[in-house]
């Protein structure tokens, strides 16, 4: 089921969330809406679902147009950012719900619990409490619910946002492997770039209630249409009109011609990654980005003078 | 334990002492000083009995159309916008700020044989003063603000966001209020009217106005308690006031009880 927004506005009071967007959808994709706070994503992901109604545009649902209808005749699931549990039922029967509003028997009902359960490894807390869950097990049991009526189309708004790093991650992993299995077209809303690189098919990047650019992973990356998507998708280092990502950066410990004299200001030990905080000459300041071993073999230290020149550049003009 | 801490739980244990509990003990004790057979007898009166059905029918009539009132006032006031909510949010807490007499007294004015409603009422043959529909009508008035009161604020911190994910799911607006709203609301709601059916069974100064008092006819069992003691039936007097503390104390034993659940939950 594919989704498409076309030209779609949407202002609160004073506030324009969506300034005349228009995204694509491909059917059976996982693809993320990626910005910063305010950007309009949520919003849009809340049109697309019809628990908001656009000011101007329309929502299409495979060839239906279905932006006048109400949440529950879109078929979509939805996932919160506070997975909106419904706290004084059991996890086993808010799991149920979709399936018992829509009257289906008793035994089936129960088939399907027992599947997702499964499925989102929520074994043996069937009649548990959502209070007596942690973030992420509330969350899985979150999806569990939405996908429980086999919708069309999955939206997911900031779903492991109000989880911690590591339980983020891992369900950042399970999350690609279940939309690997089921092929439902999925969309998810982050602000978090590594997140949306490592489970996006294709991310649609958004700013101030428009889109920037749309891509896969790497293109979005390597060719990006503007600056905010430079400066916002990975680190990028401005030197007069250009940017260069800080693994662009060349530092050797003698001058060659093309290099430029800088300062070290700080060297950080990040794991694999080192990145080292230089000044300028004139006064600029740069982040490098090293290997652990190639920090090693140039034996830096704090205050050394070195020479930085850039391997690859960008303009925009 | 310090001085000072000593003092302070001294303090307001004696002025709960002094203010609640030595009148409701000394009510206790006049009405079996006597026997309590004087009591019993003074219960079992017709008059008395009448009262108290009277009573009854005024709490059974006021609460439920409030509970319901304060329940749908509750969600157009949290969940939606309308031009005068701010008003109508204020107009709920009128009651609390009338005195009852003020109230009684705009009733009667209104449902009197000269009134804007009156007029019409007497015209069918249907007697309002005097007579219990002024009795409910009052009650009603007084007790509007509980339900309302309670379930506002509660409403508000759950927020809408269950509601939402109900709708995604494909529930109707109705079933998500049965399934969702309502039992996410539902100590606030069971406490509301524990304090509406408290307000409707202890008013005098409405119901004193409207209803004229007349014995075996338009009198409450707290109206009752006044007439008893002004014909210097003491027996009487007391045996009803203990019966309505009882009801009381039944009352408070349940809000202190619903209380701690709405907190944690």
């Amino acid at each position: 089921m594919s989704i498409s927004a076309r030209n779609v506005s949407k202002r609160f009071g004073d506030f324009v969330a969506l300034d005349d967007v228009s995204v694509e959808v491909a059917p059976g994709s996982l693809t993320a809406l990626l910005g910063p706070s305010g950007s309009g994503k949520s919003t849009l992901l809340r049109v697309i679902a019809g628990l908001e109604r656009p000011d101007s545009g329309s929502v299409f649902l495979g060839s239906e147009n279905v932006t006048g209808r109400p949440p529950q005749d879109r078929g979509v699931g939805f996932v919160f950012q506070h997975y909106a549990a419904f706290k004084h039922m059991t996890v086993h029967d808010n799991i149920a719900f979709g399936l018992s509003i829509r009257k289906r028997p008793k035994d089936e009902i129960e088939k399907r619990v027992a599947e997702l359960l499964e499925l989102v490894q929520l074994e043996g807390l069937a009649k548990r409490y959502p209070s007596q869950l942690s973030g992420g097990q509330r969350q899985r049991m979150g999806l569990a619910r939405a996908l429980a009526v086999d919708p069309e189309v999955l939206l997911l708004d900031e779903p492991f946002g109000a989880l911690d790093a590591r339980v983020r991650a891992e369900l950042r992993t399970w999350l690609r492997r279940l939309h690997d299995e089921t092929h439902t077209t999925t969309v998810i809303v982050t602000h978090d770039q590594e997140e949306a690189m490592e489970v996006a098919d294709e991310v649609v990047v958004m700013n101030r209630g428009r889109v920037e650019q749309v891509a896969g992973p790497r293109d979005l990356y390597d060719r990006p249409a503007n600056e905010f998507v430079m400066t916002f998708v990975g680190q990028a280092n401005r030197m007069g009109d250009a940017f260069v990502r800080p693994h662009d950066l060349e530092l050797t410990l003698e001058p060659n011609g093309a290099t430029r004299e800088a300062m070290i200001e700080r060297i950080l030990h990040l794991g694999f990654e080192v990145r080292v905080e230089l000044v300028r000459d004139d006064g600029v300041q740069l982040s490098v980005q090293l290997t652990r071993d190639e920090a090693e073999r140039l034996e830096l230290e704090r205050g050394q003078i070195v020479f930085v020149h850039p391997t690859h550049e960008t303009t925009f003009s | 334990m310090s001085v000072r801490r000593l003092g302070l739980r001294s303090v307001a244990v004696g002025y709960l002492a002094v203010i609640l509990v030595a009148p409701l003990g000394l009510v206790f004790y006049r009405t079996f000083v006597n026997s309590a057979s004087a009591a019993w007898e003074a219960l079992s009166d017709k008059d008395t009995r009448h009262a108290f059905q009277v009573t009854l029918l005024a709490v059974g009539i006021a609460v439920p159309l409030n509970t319901v009132f304060g329940v749908a006032a509750a969600l157009a006031i949290v969940r939606r916008k309308f031009p005068g909510k701010g008003l109508v949010n204020a107009f709920i807490d009128l009651p609390l700020a009338l005195s009852p007499v003020v109230v009684g007294f705009s009733l009667y004015l209104l449902y009197g044989r000269t009134g804007w409603f009156g007029t019409y009422f007497l015209r069918h043959g249907i007697q309002i003063l005097f007579a219990w529909p002024a009795i409910v009508l009052a009650t009603i008035f007084v007790s509007v603000p509980f339900v309302a009161r309670e379930v506002i604020p509660t409403l508000r911190e759950v927020g809408d966001e269950q509601e939402q994910a109900a709708r995604t799911l494909g529930a109707t607006g109705w079933q998500t209020f049965w399934r969702i709203t309502l039992p996410s609301i539902r100590w606030a709601v069971i406490y509301g009217v524990v304090l509406t059916t408290a307000r409707c069974l202890g008013e005098y100064g409405a119901v004193a106005v409207v209803s004229g008092s007349i014995q075996g006819k338009t009198e409450t069992a707290t109206l009752r308690v006044q007439e008893e003691y002004e014909n210097l039936n003491f027996a009487g007097a007391y045996g009803i006031s203990l019966a309505l503390a009882a009801i009381a104390i039944l009352v408070l034993i349940l809000m202190t009880a619903l209380r701690p659940r709405e907190t944690a939950h």
